[in-house]
């Protein structure tokens, strides 16, 4: 790889040990996918819950921190594993709040700031066409390609961080245009209605795309979604097949024209009601007593958590089910502030900020809690969570409070 | 005789182990319990398998970041793979081998990795030269 003035002098110690180790790890993730220089990136975002972590990895951010390494562009963080104002309730242990305090001292003197969201497109500051970002968490990356046209490969947690110190990512995958073309041409005859369905179709067309470098191109969706619809879709074609962009004819913004994707040469591959319904099936459990009902991954937005908040008025949930709701502090103040928060607690619904549900101790918390049988209406938790422990079910954010007040799947 | 198979360039240094292979995808976070090291879920063609110190050969990754901090926490606890074998690995996979100091080889010239390699073959890794050799059992003895 090519490397400028700067970059050599990282890469030879002269600007400290943090960035030589950034920069070497940069050149190894280069290298393997032969970009022929780095990329100039004007924003982090790092996925590194403590789970992910484990003590080797507190341990490798917290020496980066004693070195007094800083981050030298705008660095934001994903979701976090412990929620430290409401973690006992939850069946989360004085260790494992300890441990999430440990980490977070360590990104603050780095120069992070703790945002700690998945949906900072939505919350924070959305990326432009064309601009090249090093984000973390793949519903954020697909989204911020997908829609807002913005550059990005997955950057895990390690490699996030690196951009972060030096600046810069490697020059390959999706920061290059002809990686961004289609790859694989899809057509739906039948466009979702509600935010479940749009998961299920992303999740869909995620699982048959089949790799990272395939970037699957869309026809028939007759209305244009809404931010909320196309993040579940995003999100859930993201975890099926680990997709980082696709494109959505006549929708966003580099296919105005199946052309302008060169996809017309592509076979096209049809997603009948059928596929889709194919896709729902191991997670349908109607009649079955749901031990916790989850709205999360990605996390919720102002606008979902109003459709919550006015589906729990004038309801309870059952004795014998839970109900977890997570949200991004910069939305909670808001949801606080217009009463949905206090409708959401009403109901018996507990809204945890900052953290995501399958982020934060899953497996421990469903063992402390009981939770076998859990409902979401994110197509992305319930693809996640059977590795957990959990027997996932999928149903419509509706039927989750109707199956949450009447304790068993409606 | 050894069985050679070209492949890109990798990640990690040269490795030697026994295979376990399956046409199936890859994701610490969804598909393993890091505690006890073995896959865990259900739906996985290696549910139940151990992943402790075997070349691990599956087709690509799927879901999330997570497993780029995984790989490197599973091997500090040295119950990890010694390698990943994939047909096309993410950026991802790559990521978490090189802060965990992991060999790994995708896109092999000869085509799918997972039908190549059969689970129980004494494999050498050899990331630096792109090249994976399937050794005959003369060779696989002296491991």
């Amino acid at each position: 790889m090519r490397l400028n003035a700067e970059e050599q002098a990282m890469l030879g110690g002269e600007m400290g040990p943090a960035l030589k180790w950034a920069i070497e790890h940069q050149l190894q993730i280069g290298r393997v996918f032969d970009a022929a220089d780095m990329v100039p990136v004007s924003q982090a975002h790092m996925m590194a819950d403590p789970e992910s972590l484990g003590e080797a990895g507190v341990a490798f951010v917290e020496d980066i921190a004693a070195g007094g390494a800083r981050v030298t562009i705008p660095m934001i963080t994903d979701p976090r594993g412990v929620d430290l104002t409401q973690y006992e309730p939850i069946g989360q242990t004085e260790d494992m709040a300890n441990f999430e305090r440990r980490f977070v001292a360590a990104c603050q003197a780095i120069g992070i700031m703790m945002t700690d969201t998945c949906i900072n497109y939505q919350t924070i500051m959305p990326p432009v066409r064309g601009e090249h970002v090093a984000y973390g968490d793949t519903g954020v990356v697909i989204y911020s390609n997908s829609v807002c046209g913005a550059r990005s490969n997955f950057e895990g947690g390690p490699s996030a961080l690196a951009a972060g110190l030096t600046g810069r990512t490697p020059r390959y995958g999706l920061h290059l245009d002809h990686l961004r073309r289609a790859t694989k041409r899809f057509v739906v005859d039948h466009t979702p209605k509600e935010l479940t369905d749009w998961g299920v179709l992303g999740a869909t067309i995620g699982r048959i795309a089949g790799s990272y470098w395939e970037v699957p191109v869309i026809e028939g969706i007759t209305r244009t979604p809404t931010s909320d619809e196309i993040k579940h879709m995003g999100a859930a074609m993201a975890s099926y097949g680990s997709t980082p962009l696709f494109h959505i004819v006549g929708v966003t913004p580099e296919a105005p024209t199946l052309e302008a994707t060169r996809g017309q040469q592509l076979e096209p591959t049809c997603v009948t009601k059928g596929d889709l319904a194919r896709l729902r099936q191991p997670f349908g459990a109607r009649g079955e007593k749901v031990d916790v009902v989850v709205f999360a991954a990605p996390q919720l937005s102002l606008l979902e958590m109003q459709s919550v908040a006015a589906l729990c008025e004038g309801r309870h949930r059952s004795p014998g089910t839970d109900l977890i709701v997570c949200t991004p502090a910069q939305v909670y103040v808001d949801a606080k502030r217009l009463g949905y928060v206090e409708a959401i607690e009403t109901f018996g619904g507990r809204v945890l900020t900052g953290t995501c549900f399958y982020q934060q101790y899953a497996r421990e918390i469903g063992e402390a809690n009981g939770w076998k049988r859990l409902l979401s209406n994110s197509a992305k938790i319930v693809n996640i969570l059977g590795g957990y422990g959990y027997s996932p079910a999928l149903a419509s954010m509706e039927a989750c409070i109707a199956s949450a007040e009447r304790g068993e799947v409606v | 005789m050894r069985r050679e198979l070209k492949c890109h360039v990798g990640i990690g240094s040269l490795v030697r182990g026994k295979a376990l292979v399956a046409d199936d995808n890859f994701s610490a976070r969804y598909d393993l319990d890091r505690k006890k090291g073995v896959f865990s879920r259900p739906q996985h063609k290696l549910f139940r398998e151990s992943y402790k110190d075997v070349i691990l050969v599956l087709n690509t990754a799927k879901g999330g970041v997570a497993t780029a901090w995984m790989l490197h926490e599973m091997t500090s606890r040295g119950i990890a793979p010694k390698a990943l074998l994939l047909n096309a690995a993410n950026t991802i996979l790559a990521q978490g081998a090189a802060l965990a100091g992991l060999a790994m080889c995708d896109r092999f010239e000869d085509g799918d990795i997972t039908t190549l390699v059969r689970t129980g073959d004494t494999v050498e890794v050899d990331p630096e030269n792109g090249l994976v050799s399937v050794l005959d059992a003369a060779e696989a003895g002296v491991i």
